[in-house]
């Protein structure tokens, strides 16, 4: 074969790969916890200052760790399902008030509406970081044996849901 | 209605560029000598159209019409004029504009300069120029008009990026443009050349100047790039491997490259098919590196409009433009020809050598910036590549460049002997050696990368030394007067070759040496604190407010110590631009010829105290100088006499009709 061809199919390879990159979103950064233990934590309840919820204690069942704060906008994005989804009582969702100040974050729930079965706070974010969270809001879908086997990337979209969510919480409630 | 001029210029410049490409490509391949004459005056109207373009945007910003959505994107009517001026190129349409700008004055240059090439090969080249000139003016009319209205009008902008706010970053993009665009010239005329079948030393000697003004300017954008990251961004870094720095900096790989190979074909006749593909490579790059920066395919701080449907755009255009120069390279490059054959040790090889390591260092740093993209898309995870793979794959590349740098100038063309090169530089090699090995004791610190760094900086410079002084003495014995006598003689082609060498020498001595004895001290300070670094106190005498054009800032007022001495006084900034609410570092920097000292704040931490960040960097400044004695090394050798060809044409002419009529 020409040798002379070489530069010429080395770039069409390249076009390949440059082609595929454009439907790819290289700031996507998959979760490495998916399959993996929830990382455990106890943490200060919102509503009751007082009291205390830890991960171990939410065994046995399906539930949603939905990662918010009363400063995030596309919180509000995703509210109305959030609202409806507690209103089908599903699946419980735990809420991690995120870097949030407690009275900030009961104003924001008092004003538009509260889905959560519990809220804890997490107000430096260490649990956060544990979780690999890296913007708000993001959503876990946490099994009855505490392992994570979903995260849900900014606000919960009605296809996330419908499409992988909701079946997922289905055939992991069986 | 001046940016609705400004918008119908393009359109027009658009169909210029059409006939610009039609008419001449045709006419040289069947010869329409009136076809081919289309060229020059449309490259020119092409360019006038162009100017008027921008400057009727440049007339928008400077004049605060918020009502054309670029300037209301991208400017305020608090920013200073300067500024606002160069906020024109400082959003992705208008660096467009800047590009197309750019492109129609190198074309414009082609025309006015090429008197002497033959008209077949002029037409060629202007027409590859034009058909490159449309891609991009489509481009911008069709998905990225500057020109785009905003109606109603914005009350005020929403401000130039403070990050951009700045003397570096205002004439960065201009140099790094006429350096990617340049090559644009070295291209065409490779086309040109597969396209006539005609790639002789002639073609190389008229190639030879534009490749190598466009490498001046690809050095000085990068180093001015590079300088800019140093004092802007506060931590005292130079250079990142961001996919967007390697975009620029594989051309640069390359178009070094090519301007070596050009000079073995100018000389010898050879390496050809080198030549005609390191031009198609090098400008192959600078359009990669525009796709990369504008279409989202990788992250980067520089990253322009990560616009997927901008960037299938570039990359069929990309396809249409390489695609069809490599195409043609591999129909035509079989019959290009070869050159004289070569010894294994000769000025040629080195070259070769030379040519191969470029190459694959620009491979390498491709190889890097496109990992994860690679990886990405055939679902292999995602992950970073940064700057530990690429010094571990770059440096072991171009040492021994660098090393051959100092043998490859002295070596004969077609034949030369090791023993007699040893022989040459045994001084050079030794002096190198020695003053390697005893150097960073004087310093203070020796470790094996600093001697073999100093090395290879002092190698260069004592080989370099050597060649000019053989060289010298040669001429002295031929004709009798003492050697230094004859240093007006030698052309300055050559003198440019030294100084650009050198210039790398210097590159290498400020790296090696940074990084080598760089200290760095973050510290809490409060008023009063005091910190040492690198010899000198410094000591945190107070903070001030102070309010600036369209920012507000805490300026930290810190004196600097030398013993019991004070030597000077530095004053950093934390800025927050009221318009984007963007907190930006000013550091404060004193400049020496032997260090930099650099004091940047960094986060305040309540109670008065901020975070400190205090550096010492010993010859931190010969890395740009070392690259701006590159440039100006290229320059010497763009002046050289034999370019003047006006003089020798005119010459030329009176003897051939002397002799014609003889």
């Amino acid at each position: 074969m020409n040798r002379f061809l070489i530069p010429l199919v080395a770039f069409l390879v390249l076009v390949v790969f440059l082609a595929i990159g454009l439907s790819l979103d290289p700031r996507e950064v998959p979760s490495p916890l998916i399959d993996k233990p929830a990382p455990g934590f106890r943490l200060a309840q919102l509503r009751d200052s007082g009291k205390t919820l830890a991960v171990e204690e939410l065994r046995g069942q399906v539930w949603l760790l939905n990662v918010w704060a009363s400063w995030c906008a596309p919180c509000l994005e995703e509210h109305p399902r959030l609202l409806e989804l507690s209103q089908a009582r599903t699946v419980p969702i735990v809420g991690l008030n995120y870097k949030d100040s407690r009275d900030a974050a009961l104003k924001w729930l008092a004003k538009h509406g509260d889905p959560y079965s519990t809220i804890v706070t997490d107000p430096d974010g260490r649990v956060g970081i544990e979780y690999g969270v890296y913007g708000v809001p993001e959503t876990f879908v946490i099994d009855r044996h505490g392992i994570i086997r979903y995260k849900h990337i900014g606000p919960l979209t009605a296809e996330a849901l419908q499409g992988a969510i909701l079946p997922l919480v289905r055939r992991l409630q069986t | 209605m001046t940016p609705e001029l400004g918008h119908f210029s393009l359109i027009v410049a658009l169909t210029i560029a059409c006939l610009q490409a039609g008419l001449p490509l045709a006419g040289a391949a069947r010869g329409n000598v009136a076809w081919m004459q289309v060229a020059r005056p449309a490259a020119q109207a092409q360019f006038l159209l162009v100017a008027l373009a921008f400057g009727c945007l440049a007339w928008s910003f400077v004049n605060n019409d918020f009502s054309v959505l670029n300037v209301a994107s991208n400017s305020n009517s608090s920013l200073p004029w300067y500024y606002r001026l160069a906020a024109t190129w400082g959003s992705h349409e208008g660096s467009l504009l800047l590009w197309v700008l750019m492109l129609s004055g190198w074309m414009c240059a082609v025309s006015l300069a090429s008197r002497h090439l033959p008209l077949a090969m002029v037409a060629r080249i202007l027409g590859v120029m034009a058909l490159i000139s449309i891609g991009f003016l489509l481009f911008m009319l069709l998905t990225s008009n500057p020109f785009e209205r905003l109606l109603p009008p914005a009350p005020d902008g929403r401000d130039l990026n403070p990050l951009l706010q700045d003397p570096g970053m205002v004439i960065h993009p201009p140099m790094l443009y006429m350096g990617y665009v340049g090559f644009s010239v070295a291209f065409a005329f490779s086309i040109a050349a597969l396209l006539g079948g005609q790639l002789d030393a002639t073609w190389a000697r008229w190639s030879r100047p534009w490749t190598t003004m466009a490498w001046v300017f690809l050095t000085v954008g990068i180093a001015l790039g590079s300088w800019w990251a140093y004092y802007e961004l506060g931590w005292g870094g130079w250079w990142f491997w961001d996919p967007v720095e390697n975009a620029s900096f594989m051309p640069w790989l390359t178009g070094t490259a090519l301007i070596h190979s050009l000079a073995v074909t100018e000389k010898r006749g050879g390496f050809r098919a080198w030549t005609v593909l390191l031009a198609i490579i090098t400008f192959s790059l600078s359009l990669l590196g525009t796709f990369l920066v504008r279409s989202g395919v990788l992250t980067s701080v520089h990253a322009f409009a990560t616009d997927p449907a901008r960037g299938i755009f570039i990359l069929v255009f990309l396809v249409l433009v390489i695609g069809a120069s490599l195409s043609l390279f591999a129909w035509r490059a079989p019959r290009v020809g070869l050159g004289g054959q070569f010894g294994l040790v000769s000025r040629e090889s080195a070259l070769l050598a030379n040519n191969v390591l470029l190459l694959v260092a620009a491979a390498t740093v491709m190889l890097g910036t496109l990992y994860p993209l690679f990886l990405d898309a055939l679902n292999l995870g995602k992950i970073s590549v940064g700057p530990p793979y690429f010094e571990a794959v770059f440096v072991p590349l171009m040492a021994p460049a660098v090393f051959l740098m100092g043998i490859g100038p002295l070596a004969k063309w077609k034949q030369a002997t090791l023993p007699e090169l040893a022989v040459r530089l045994r001084w050079a090699l030794a002096v190198a050696l020695v003053t390697a090995a005893l150097l960073p004791l004087t310093l203070g610190k020796w470790t094996p990368m600093i001697a073999f760094g100093l090395l290879l900086a002092l190698w260069l410079t004592a080989s370099g030394v050597a060649n000019l002084w053989e060289r010298l003495t040669q001429l002295s014995m031929a004709g009798g007067a003492a050697p230094l006598s004859y240093l007006k003689q030698l052309p300055r082609g050559y003198y440019g070759m030294l100084l650009a060498h050198f210039g790398v020498a210097v590159f290498v001595t400020g790296v090696t040496l940074v990084r080598g004895y760089e200290t760095e001290k973050d510290v809490r300070m409060v008023t009063g604190d005091s910190v040492e670094v690198g010899g000198y106190r410094f000591r945190l005498d107070g903070l001030v407010g102070v309010k600036g054009p369209n920012y507000d800032a805490t300026r930290g007022i810190v004196g600097v110590f030398k013993g019991e001495r004070r030597t000077g006084t530095m004053q950093p900034e934390k800025r927050i631009y009221h318009v984007q609410q963007m907190p930006m570092t000013e550091a404060a920097i004193d400049t020496g010829f032997t260090r930099d000292l650099y004091v940047s704040l960094g986060e305040p931490l309540g109670g008065g105290a901020w975070v400190v960040r205090v550096y010492h960097k010993p010859f931190v400044d010969w890395i740009w100088g070392g690259a701006f004695l590159m440039g100006l090394g290229g320059i010497l050798a763009v002046s050289d006499r034999r370019y003047r060809l006006a003089r020798r044409a005119a010459q030329a002419i009176p003897a051939a009709a002397g002799a014609a009529r003889a």
